[in-house]
Formats: structure tokens, C-alpha cells, sequence
């Protein structure tokens, strides 16, 4: 990492620390925040945030590490998390799977080699009554088919 | 995005209700009032454990303390719950003015939402609609004009985990810990959010306290049974024409749901999410009510096409993913039960193991530290006995059968 990059990133997350305050309390929010803009947390982040609220490293590593949507490792530029919780399940989960993983050459829980995609499994994303249901990134999309599944993917950039 | 599947209103919770109405009705009354109209309601807590509301906000508010907390609990996690999203999304002014009724009534002058990390997309919407509350002064100092009252919230999204939903993770999670349940007691009545007293309660209760407060607690004992008084959101999703939320009074049966619903051919029902139970079709009179099917609003239909072993390994693999890892009995528990599925699925297994494995979950469900080791093993029991016959004894079943 450049020095500049490392002085950007600190700003960054002070910025954070100033919104949420320096409260270990502020830390979930903070994380999320990072992950959102960064897709993970690096080493050199979880350092400059146990620096700002005055915690030890691991114990930022330790949040982390518990929360399936904090990684500490980066993943592709578009996260593609399919519910595979029984509802979803019954509608047609294996079918919008296998097609996406397909299309796009890779088991779930990998990495297209481009970086554009993970795909990944999620427990109950609460949108049952609508399944099969996956996000990309932040957005959700519902009732899908493995045609409408493949087409999703193939708009985000 | 159309994201609105509530089927069905009923006269409690999606009755007529205009934002800051319940805050009115709250300030111009004391907090004893309040809390003696809750006891009158008998509301218990929608989230599916249904501890007494009024206890727990007497108890909060009798708390001695320089600050308390109320947390409202949107960390909705359950397999097959959703209510939530469609009070939040449509109904936000029920739950803020819950919680801010809850503030005057406890004491306490910050609220949090812990929203679960899946439902991030309605963040920006629900922060704008607190902004206005705070234009219209609902929200922030000397709330309408009642002098030293102050109260405002915030929210904090969680980040997928499904045992923040248990309060004490969901109070470790808030404090920047690791989402593990702490013991019980000290309460979070008592011990919550930074030591300080905290009550935490679903949004679905909240939504029913701002009703109370408004229309009276003898109003909302009128409807429900002797022991479940109200109505209650059940999520409906699996095998039926309209899967949705839908508003029900407390004592419907599950064979009227069913109707209700147009669910054909149904086999099974799994009530209060993959935490909850099997109910086979022989036992489709019963009421879902606390005192009989008691749920926090989860009801998933299998028609006679599932194959149950299947939807049991699915629950299975749900528990070993999300069980935090702290406490023994549930961390190892749960794998071991999925291996016996694992099992039964293969023909490699044998009853002694099987009722061994029966036993263990029995086990854990006295042994483990919180909810979710306790509750477990319920699919896995209710499931291999309710089912039996198709899992052991019937015959061409994918070679389930030991020869």
C-alpha cells in the first residue's frame, strides 16, 4: 500500500470516527462503513480503527472475524449472496445456482477470475414469501428464474 | 422494487393509526398510566419468547440508573419471518412511536434499532423518516412540549449474524463485541446496553404498544384468547397460492390459516421457523396461541411433494452455520445432528445412534447458553417423530433403509 493511499484511508475512517464517535460502541457502524465502501477490511484499516478507539488490533480482528458480512479479505467487486434458507430452497434455489455458476465458471463461495463477482450462500434474507430471493451488493431481487438470475448479473457492471 | 406482500389487515395491528398520535396520547398521561394499560392489554413480546411487556418495562422503568436504553429489535433473522420488514418499510410510524412512548414510559432518552445487515436497503429510507420526525419535534428535545422529555433514535445495523436476535448478543454486538450471548442473569432490565438498564423489544411489540397507548389495553384484551391477547403478524411462505404477512387474532387454528392461504395438499407445517416445530397433519386443529402453537410469527407450508428429511437438513446446516461457537453443547450439538441427517440421507446409520443423537438434542436443549442451542434440536426431534414413517419405514426412499 502507498503512503498516500494508507493517508487516505486513515482520513477516511476519522471521518467515520467523527460521525460515530470514538465509543468502542461506534465500531460495528464504523466497520460496516469500510466494508461497504472498501468490500473488506484490511489490516492497515483494523489498525488505524483500534488506534481511533483506543482498542487492540485483535479485538477489531475478533468483530470481524464473527460477522459473516465483515471479511478482513477482499472479494470480488460485486457481491452475489443467494438465500439458500428452505423457503428459497423449495422455489427453485439449486436451479438459480447452478446457472449462475455457469455463466460464470466458478463454484459458489469463489471469485470469478475478472474480480467482478463473489458468489456466495446467505441464511434467510426475510424476503420468503418471494423466493428465490439473492442480493447483489445492497439491492435484493425476488422470484427469480435461472434466466432471470443470469440476467441480473449480466447488467452489473 | 415491490417489496409489499401483506395479504391480510386485521383490527390490532394494521388498524387506523396516524404518526404521533400514541405520543399525544403519551405525554399528556404518567408513565404509571402507561404501564397499567400494558398490564391491562396482557401484550407479551412478539419476538416469539412472549415474556409480559408490562413486567419487563416496570421493571426497566423502576431500574435506578443515570441512563437506559430501549432497543428495538429488527435483527429479524428467523428462516421464514418477515413481518418485520413489512412493518418497517410501511408501518414505520407504528414502531417509532413505540419507541418513543417506550422512552417516556422507562425513563430512557436513547432508542436503537439494531437492523439486520440483510435489510440495509430501507436504512436511508427509515433515516429519513426520522428526520422528520425530529422536524416535527416527535423526536429530540422537550418532545410536543413536554418539558425534559427527551428522546431520539438511532439506528445500527448488525451484520449477519443470526444469534444477535437474542438480546444479550444482540446488547454485546451493539457494545462492539463479538455477537456472543452473555449470561442471563444479570438481565438486560438491570445490566443491558454499557451496564446501563436496556429493554429490548421486537418491533412487532413496539408496533402494539403505540395501539395500546392509543385505544386502551382493555381495547386490545377484547381480541386473542385467555391467555394470547391481540392479533399477531404470521409470515407465511412454502407451498400455498398466497404466501404473505398476514394479521390473524391469537387462537386461529392452523387448519384456518391453511384455508386462508389456499394451501393444497399440505403435509406439514413448520411453526416458529427453523427454531420451532413440525406439525403434521394430523395435528392441523391446533391454535397457534402462546398456551398451544406458540411462534413468533413463522409458518412454513410443505405439501405432500417435500421430502422432510430434506427440509430437515436444510435447518440443520442453518444451526451449524450460524450457532456462535461459545457454548459446547451448541456448537458440537448441531454438528453432530446434521451428521445423523447426513446419515439417514446415506442408509448408514442405525436406530440405537439415531435416538442417541434424540437424546443429545434433549440435551442441549437444557445444556446451551442461549435460544438458539436451546431451540435447535427442535426441528431435529420433531421432525424424525412426526415423521417416522416416511424418513424410516417407507419403502423406495433413496435407499434410506439399512438392509
Amino acid at each position: 500500500m502507498f503512503v498516500a493511499e494508507k493517508n487516505a484511508l486513515s482520513e477516511e475512517i476519522e471521518s467515520y470516527v467523527n460521525k460515530y464517535g470514538s465509543d468502542r460502541s461506534a465500531l460495528l457502524m464504523i466497520l460496516h462503513e469500510i466494508q461497504k465502501k472498501h468490500r473488506h477490511i484490511s489490516e492497515f484499516a483494523q489498525q488505524e480503527v483500534a488506534r481511533l478507539l483506543n482498542i487492540h488490533p485483535v479485538e477489531v480482528y475478533s468483530v470481524i472475524s464473527f460477522f459473516a458480512f465483515l471479511n478482513s479479505n477482499p472479494k470480488g467487486r460485486n457481491l452475489v449472496r443467494v438465500c439458500q434458507t428452505i423457503s428459497c430452497d423449495m422455489h427453485g434455489k439449486a436451479g438459480v445456482v447452478q446457472a449462475i455458476e455457469r455463466e460464470l465458471g466458478i463454484k459458489i463461495g469463489e471469485t470469478t477470475k475478472d474480480n467482478k463477482f463473489t458468489v456466495e450462500y446467505a441464511n434467510c434474507l426475510g424476503l420468503c414469501d418471494m423466493g428465490p430471493a439473492m442480493a447483489i451488493n445492497d439491492q435484493v431481487f425476488l422470484k427469480l428464474t435461472p434466466e432471470k438470475a443470469v440476467e441480473l448479473l449480466s447488467k452489473v457492471k | 422494487m415491490e417489496l409489499n406482500t401483506k395479504k391480510r389487515t386485521g383490527p390490532v395491528i394494521f388498524s387506523e393509526y396516524e404518526r404521533g398520535d400514541a405520543i399525544k396520547k403519551a405525554v399528556s398521561i404518567l408513565r404509571e398510566d402507561i404501564l397499567f394499560e400494558l398490564k391491562d392489554s396482557k401484550l407479551k413480546g412478539r419476538g416469539g419468547a412472549g415474556f409480559p411487556v408490562s413486567t419487563k418495562w416496570m421493571l426497566t422503568s423502576a431500574a435506578k440508573a443515570d441512563e437506559k436504553f430501549l432497543v428495538c429489535n429488527a435483527d429479524e433473522g428467523e428462516p421464514g419471518t418477515f413481518k418485520d420488514r413489512v412493518l418497517l418499510m410501511e408501518y414505520p410510524e407504528l414502531v417509532f412511536d413505540g419507541m418513543v412512548v417506550g422512552g417516556y414510559t422507562l425513563g430512557a432518552h436513547q432508542g436503537i434499532v439494531y437492523l439486520r445487515g440483510e435489510y440495509e436497503y430501507m436504512l436511508k429510507s427509515l433515516e429519513d423518516y426520522l428526520e422528520e420526525m425530529r422536524k416535527d419535534n416527535l423526536l429530540g428535545k422537550n418532545i410536543l412540549g413536554k418539558e425534559g422529555f427527551n428522546f431520539d433514535i438511532c439506528i445500527v445495523l448488525g451484520s449477519g449474524a443470526y444469534v444477535c436476535g437474542e438480546e444479550t448478543a444482540l446488547i454485546e454486538s451493539l457494545e462492539g463485541h463479538r455477537g456472543e450471548p452473555r449470561n442471563r442473569p444479570p438481565y438486560p432490565i438491570n445490566t443491558g446496553f454499557l451496564g446501563r438498564p436496556t429493554s429490548v423489544n421486537n418491533v412487532e411489540t413496539l408496533a402494539a404498544v403505540s395501539h395500546i397507548v392509543l385505544k386502551g389495553g382493555s381495547w386490545f384484551a377484547k381480541f386473542g384468547t385467555d391467555k394470547s391477547k391481540g392479533s399477531k403478524l404470521f409470515s407465511v411462505s412454502g407451498d400455498c397460492e398466497k404466501p404473505g404477512v398476514y394479521e390473524l387474532p391469537w387462537g386461529t387454528k392452523i387448519s384456518e390459516l391453511l384455508k386462508l392461504v389456499e394451501a393444497k395438499n399440505t403435509k406439514a407445517v413448520q411453526v416458529g421457523g427453523a427454531s420451532g416445530f413440525c406439525i403434521p397433519k394430523s395435528q392441523f386443529d391446533r391454535k397457534l396461541a402462546y398456551e398451544e402453537v406458540s411462534t413468533g410469527g413463522s409458518v412454513m407450508i410443505f405439501n405432500e411433494s417435500r421430502d422432510m428429511l430434506h427440509v430437515l437438513k436444510n435447518f440443520m446446516e442453518f444451526f451449524v452455520d450460524e450457532s456462535c461457537g461459545q457454548c459446547t453443547p451448541c456448537r458440537i450439538g448441531n454438528v453432530k445432528l446434521l451428521e445423523g441427517v447426513e446419515m439417514i440421507e446415506k442408509g448408514e446409520y442405525t436406530f440405537s445412534h439415531i435416538n442417541k443423537l434424540k437424546d443429545l438434542g434433549r440435551t442441549m436443549q437444557l445444556a446451551s447458553k442461549c435460544g438458539l442451542g436451546q431451540s435447535s434440536p427442535n426441528p431435529f426431534i420433531s421432525i424424525l417423530e412426526n415423521f417416522n414413517d416416511e424418513i424410516f419405514n417407507s419403502g423406495n426412499n433413496g435407499g434410506r433403509n439399512v438392509s
